[in-house]
């Protein structure tokens, strides 16, 4: 089940547009995910990201393909999406437990009959991927915002993906659960033969874990490449000049 | 079979008010009715529906209006018409997302209800149809049980079949979409099935109150539950127990049925979620 990266997997986006009324949200985005990397998709507040990622999961109509070419079959098929969303809402009172939901994921058993043993021992085995083995009985409405996002990976995981879609993930986490969280993707990326979509505001983080980036700027595909070629760029420079003076700041 | 299943609650009841058929009769409709209304409650509550089933309730009196005005002698089939109508209805002008549920639902309902109270009372006749609105579990017929027995059936095949599905959809849309569920699929299958329910039960619960039947026993089970079984679970046991006590109070306070087993109902509530604020503070 478990192979090494074989970087010849991708993904093809062919003139993918969306429009919302006579608005258009996307246009004409052409760009390649290649297995083994991790892309970062940034831009402003509005610039069509989470567009993207709609009609990446199939939730917004789009016109144009998708398709993925795997190394050893020629024919190509939609991607397997994993999907970690930015922050699952969901009522704190739920009684809902981390079980719960990867069992109504993967048994055909109705949960409300409970879960049988072997397949307990399986969800153990996903969330011990994450290092979240011991929350597997939790509600989740007690959950920190790191556990939470570590679970969700962890689903997202099952089956494994072609492309994993991270959307702000770090949102509302603290330092520690962010530095958890990225350190079990990358540990995903080097395991496992699937590529990692990224949608993040931070660019410092964008900076140190993505090895390609793409800039969407109103609804457009304006840059493609290594993030430190990417950010030089002039057009690039313009849109997020002062974003780029935070995290400089920060780095001291 | 009516006769044997009388003979064997005689052995099994001997008690004074069991030998009348019509208590018989609402016993076993409990029995069917009670763990429906705890099954399809959870979904209801996690989807937060409980104002569309108060909808659904209501608008039965329009049903029941155009059923007199074809003439029909049983206007069942007229009000489940009207009810699935309505639900798909709603489900599509929310889908629409031009204004948000609550509004849409009382616009609907507040209308349903207007349009079926003008023609009943019509020319002053409404009083023959107040039956509906508090419901008599006490005229319940073994063709009525017959009926109660098919619903009973397809919503536990439902929540054999599609309870996993509808569980995602309800926990998280975006969640759902990427394992690859239909939304609108689950959301009308859901919805209708809950008007089906809803409706073939009005007659015994009454239209004021079904909604409470549908909505207490889910909300007093998410008082102490951890996780969806015990939710399930708990939910079914609540309903059942509620409605069996609730039965035997209404019959020696001679009290409408439907209404003393909401306030069952109400009542462990109450005690449920007592139970959880004492648990929550001693967690802190």
């Amino acid at each position: 089940m478990e192979k090494p990266t074989c970087g010849h997997c991708f993904t093809q986006i062919r003139n993918m547009s969306v429009k919302k009324g006579k608005n258009s949200i996307l246009k004409n985005i052409n760009w390649d995910i290649h297995c083994g990397e991790l892309v970062a998709v940034i831009g402003v507040n509005g610039a069509g990201k989470s567009t993207l990622l709609k009609a990446l999961l199939g939730e917004v109509p789009y016109q144009g393909e998708i398709a993925f070419q795997n190394t050893n079959k020629i024919g190509m098929h939609p991607p397997i999406m994993g999907y970690v969303p930015q922050k699952l809402e969901f009522d704190l009172s739920s009684p809902v437990s981390v079980l719960d939901i990867f069992a109504a994921t993967q048994s055909k058993r109705p949960v409300w009959l409970g879960v049988s043993r072997k397949m307990r021992e399986q969800i153990k085995e996903s969330l011990r991927r994450v290092e979240a083995e011991y929350l597997m009985d939790r509600r989740i409405g007690v959950l920190s915002g790191g556990e939470l996002q570590r679970v969700l990976l962890a689903l997202a995981l099952e089956p494994m993906p072609n492309i994993l879609l991270l959307d702000e993930p770090v949102a509302g986490m603290d330092a520690n659960g962010l530095k958890l969280f990225y350190e079990t993707v990358s540990h995903i990326r080097e395991k496992y033969d699937l590529a990692i979509v990224l949608v993040s505001h931070d660019l410092e983080l964008v900076a140190h874990y993505a090895d390609q980036m793409i800039v969407i700027h109103q609804g457009q595909l304006i840059a493609k490449g290594k993030p430190k070629e990417v950010f030089k760029k002039p057009k690039v420079e313009a849109i997020f000049k002062q974003s780029f003076s935070k995290a400089g700041g920060a780095k001291g | 079979m009516m006769e044997k299943i009388y003979a064997l609650m005689d052995i099994l009841l001997p008690f004074e008010w069991a030998q009348y058929t019509f208590m018989k009769n609402a016993l076993l409709g409990i029995l069917l009715v009670s763990p429906l209304f705890g099954m399809l409650g959870t979904m209801v509550v996690n989807n937060k529906m409980a104002f569309f089933s108060d909808a659904l309730g209501h608008s039965a009196l329009t049903g029941i209006a155009i059923g007199v005005l074809l003439g029909f002698k049983q206007p069942l089939w007229s009000m489940m018409a009207f009810s699935l109508l309505l639900t798909l209805g709603i489900v599509k002008v929310k889908n629409a997302k031009t204004a948000s549920m609550d509004t849409i639902i009382g616009v609907f309902s507040a209308m349903a209800v207007a349009l079926g109270i003008v023609i009943l009372s019509y020319r002053g006749g409404f009083s023959k149809y107040t039956v509906y609105l508090i419901g008599d579990l006490l005229s319940i017929t073994p063709t009525d049980l017959g009926l109660l027995t098919l619903a009973f059936i397809g919503v536990l095949l439902f929540w054999m079949l599609g309870f996993n599905q509808l569980f995602l959809v309800s926990l998280n849309p975006s969640l759902a979409k990427s394992r690859g569920l239909s939304l609108a699929v689950w959301e009308y299958l859901f919805t209708l099935l809950v008007a089906v329910i809803v409706t073939l039960s009005i007659q015994w619960v009454g239209t004021l109150i079904i909604s409470s039947l549908l909505i207490l026993p889910a909300a007093a089970s998410r008082n102490i539950a951890h996780n969806t079984k015990q939710y399930v679970g708990f939910s079914i046991g609540l309903a059942f127990v509620a409605g069996l006590s609730g039965l035997l109070l209404s019959y020696f306070i001679e009290s409408a049925s439907g209404a003393t087993i909401v306030l069952v109902l109400g009542i462990f509530f109450c005690i449920t979620y007592m139970l959880k604020i004492k648990s929550t503070q001693e967690g802190a």
